[in-house]
């Protein structure tokens, strides 16, 4: 599929590095730390992208992954 | 009732409506004498419109309620009468502190821009601003505040509002050209016409207490995010006049409201956030839900206005009750004015409802998400709440997330049919339909304001330099713009004298430059100003005729 503003060609070099520290992050966290985490994690790289037509875009193929 | 200030009491007394034996008709009648009626009556009053205010009860406020009045509703307060004794009284705060937990996250300071007459809000209790309009409204000879005068039947005809009056004495009737209802979020009129207003209820319940103390906490607005005298919810700490405190603490949906505001219960939650050893008085409990909702239209009929919280309620997180209702009828007295004079269209009317259900839509959306912010509805919500907090105390981005209230702002009404678009550029914020700005100025080598300047008539502010004098040309078209409109009001702004100005015109200097640069203005520079204090138009250079033309447009008159 095509997007207007999110990139979605492959850009992480070491992609498997990137993958398991997602996991490794949440490594010995109960369900409610690890969904703090994900919330700071995601705060924080809003911030960094800092384009909220991206982050809409992100959120709406997020979301209709999962409710589709 | 409080016990830190002796609130007044009024009498009933005997209108000579009631004896007339048959309906006396009046220009204007008002129901609800709180903050948004009372403004309403004043306003009317000033303009020489007789105006009748109805209240059911006899009496102000009780407990302090809408404590935090914004920069706009003061400056309206200024136009209207009675700003400077509520500044006088209030508390001006600039500090805030944001807790969570057990520990502080950041303090912040409003750095309010200089070059303002009025802070960007002051803490005072609703009593003393009742009290003090009321007593505004009571030197004003057009005005007839009635009080224990409940309306209890509404009929509207083609040529106008029937209404029946239950005194102590009985019943009487009265007829109304137009009816302004600002009787509360309850609006028992609302209910008379047989009319909703609709929204979201929040599942919450909040303890409200006035508390008496000589703490020598600062003058800082406190917010604490689940702290461990209140844990799980949140608290509000703001101090007001006399020495009294407001505390509001999030209670949650299940709480009891009539366990929950006996003293025996509420003392200790108190003692539990002030620690040991603070002395208080208890003044007054309330306990509250919300709802965020309004009417779908605030012009209900074509004799009919709804304004402030009978038209629209928002939650308390960022002071948008009594001041959005303040502003609600700063827009409607003039209108009102204008066409009963025949100087406005209907259609002038209308927008009233449609620049003010704007404005509500606009608080509403504020005030919901900080609602969300402080009780989240989900694990998830509040997931990223508490991350936001704690990113907070680290990173200033997370600061500007942390939402326990947005600073109330009034509404721009830059979609306003009233307004004539623009047709040169210009930068800033005073696009048409905003509020003007302020600025300090001088006036007969005194100093002054700009918006006290302005006055609450259409007023054409024409920026010059005072090398150059007042721009050619502008003393002929002011000539003929007064011949359209009779009681234009006509500002010259510049940095010092300037000579060839039109007769009447007041000659205010901006010294420090504020104004033209507040404005983006250049000698020649022209603003249309509404009587409410909004702009309508600008032009690079004075022209009558287009001027003229955005009068009778500003006043849905047929070009």
């Amino acid at each position: 599929m095509s997007t207007q503003y999110l990139r979605v060609d492959p850009r992480l070099e070491r992609g498997d590095d990137v993958y398991e520290a997602l996991v490794e992050m949440h490594r010995d966290l109960d369900e409610e730390q690890s969904r703090l985490a994900n919330a700071r994690l995601i705060l924080l790289l809003s911030n960094h992208i800092g384009d909220a037509d991206v982050l809409d875009e992100a959120m709406r193929i997020a979301r209709r992954g999962v409710t589709e | 009732m409080p016990k830190s200030h002796q609130c007044p009491v009024f009498d009933y007394r005997r209108s000579p409506d009631q004896d007339a034996g048959q309906p006396v008709r009046h220009p204007v009648v008002v129901v609800g004498a709180g903050p948004v009626g009372l403004s309403a009556a004043i306003d009317l009053a000033r303009r020489g419109i007789p105006v009748v205010l109805l209240d059911a009860e006899n009496g102000v406020s009780d407990g302090s309620r809408a404590i935090c009045f914004a920069k706009r509703t003061l400056e309206v307060f200024d136009r209207i009468g009675g700003g400077q004794r509520m500044v006088e009284k209030g508390i001006t705060w600039k500090h805030g502190r944001v807790f969570f937990g057990d520990h502080e996250v950041y303090h912040f300071d409003l750095l309010p821009e200089e070059g303002h007459r009025r802070p960007a809000f002051i803490n005072l209790q609703q009593y003393y601003v009742e009290e003090y309009l009321i007593e505004r409204l009571d030197a004003l000879a057009d005005a007839d505040l009635r009080w224990c005068n409940e309306v209890v039947e509404l009929a509207e005809r083609d040529d106008g509002v029937v209404l029946g009056v239950q005194t102590p004495e009985g019943r009487y009737e009265l007829v109304a050209d137009y009816l302004v209802v600002a009787d509360g979020a309850r609006s028992p009129l609302r209910k008379l016409l047989g009319l909703q207003s609709k929204g979201q209820v929040f599942q919450d319940r909040f303890l409200i207490a006035d508390v008496v103390m000589d703490a020598d906490f600062p003058t800082e607005r406190w917010f604490w995010f689940d702290p461990p005298f209140h844990p799980g919810q949140s608290v509000l700490l703001h101090r007001q006049a006399d020495n009294v405190f407001r505390i509001d603490f999030q209670l949650g949906w299940e709480a009891d409201p009539d366990v929950e505001r006996q003293p025996e219960r509420v003392i200790p939650r108190i003692r539990a956030m002030l620690g040991e050893g603070v002395d208080f008085d208890l003044d007054w409990v309330s306990i509250y839900t919300f709802q965020c909702r309004r009417m779908e239209h605030f012009r209900t009929s074509a004799r009919v206005f709804f304004a402030g919280d009978a038209a629209h309620q928002v939650s308390p997180f960022g002071a948008r009750g009594a001041n959005s209702g303040v502003q609600d009828v700063d827009n409607l007295v003039w209108k009102i004015e204008r066409v009963l004079a025949g100087r406005g269209g209907d259609a002038l009317l209308d927008s009233y409802d449609s620049e003010r259900v704007a404005a509500a839509d606009e608080n509403i959306l504020n005030s919901t998400r900080s609602t969300d912010f402080i009780t989240p509805k989900s694990p998830v919500s509040r997931a990223f709440r508490d991350a936001t907090l704690m990113l907070a105390e680290e990173f200033p981005f997370a600061r500007k997330l942390v939402n326990s209230g947005r600073l109330s702002l009034p509404a721009v009404h830059a979609d306003s049919p009233l307004n004539t678009p623009d047709s040169a550029d210009f930068e800033g914020r005073m696009v048409p339909g905003a509020p003007c700005l302020d600025a300090p100025v001088r006036v007969d080598g005194n100093e002054d304001w700009l918006l006290a300047c302005l006055g609450d008539v259409f007023t054409l502010m024409v920026f010059a330099d005072t090398r150059q004098g007042c721009p050619a040309g502008v003393v002929d078209a002011v000539e003929r713009v007064r011949a359209h409109e009779r009681d234009l009001r006509v500002l010259v702004v510049a940095d010092g004298p300037v000579a060839g100005t039109p007769a009447d015109a007041v000659i205010v200097e901006d010294p420090q430059g504020l104004a033209a640069q507040r404005y983006d203005a250049r000698p020649g520079t022209v603003y249309l100003i509404r009587p409410d204090q909004h702009v309508v138009a600008r032009w690079r250079e004075v022209d009558a005729a287009l001027i003229n033309q955005a009068i009778d447009r500003a006043c849905a008159l047929a070009a």
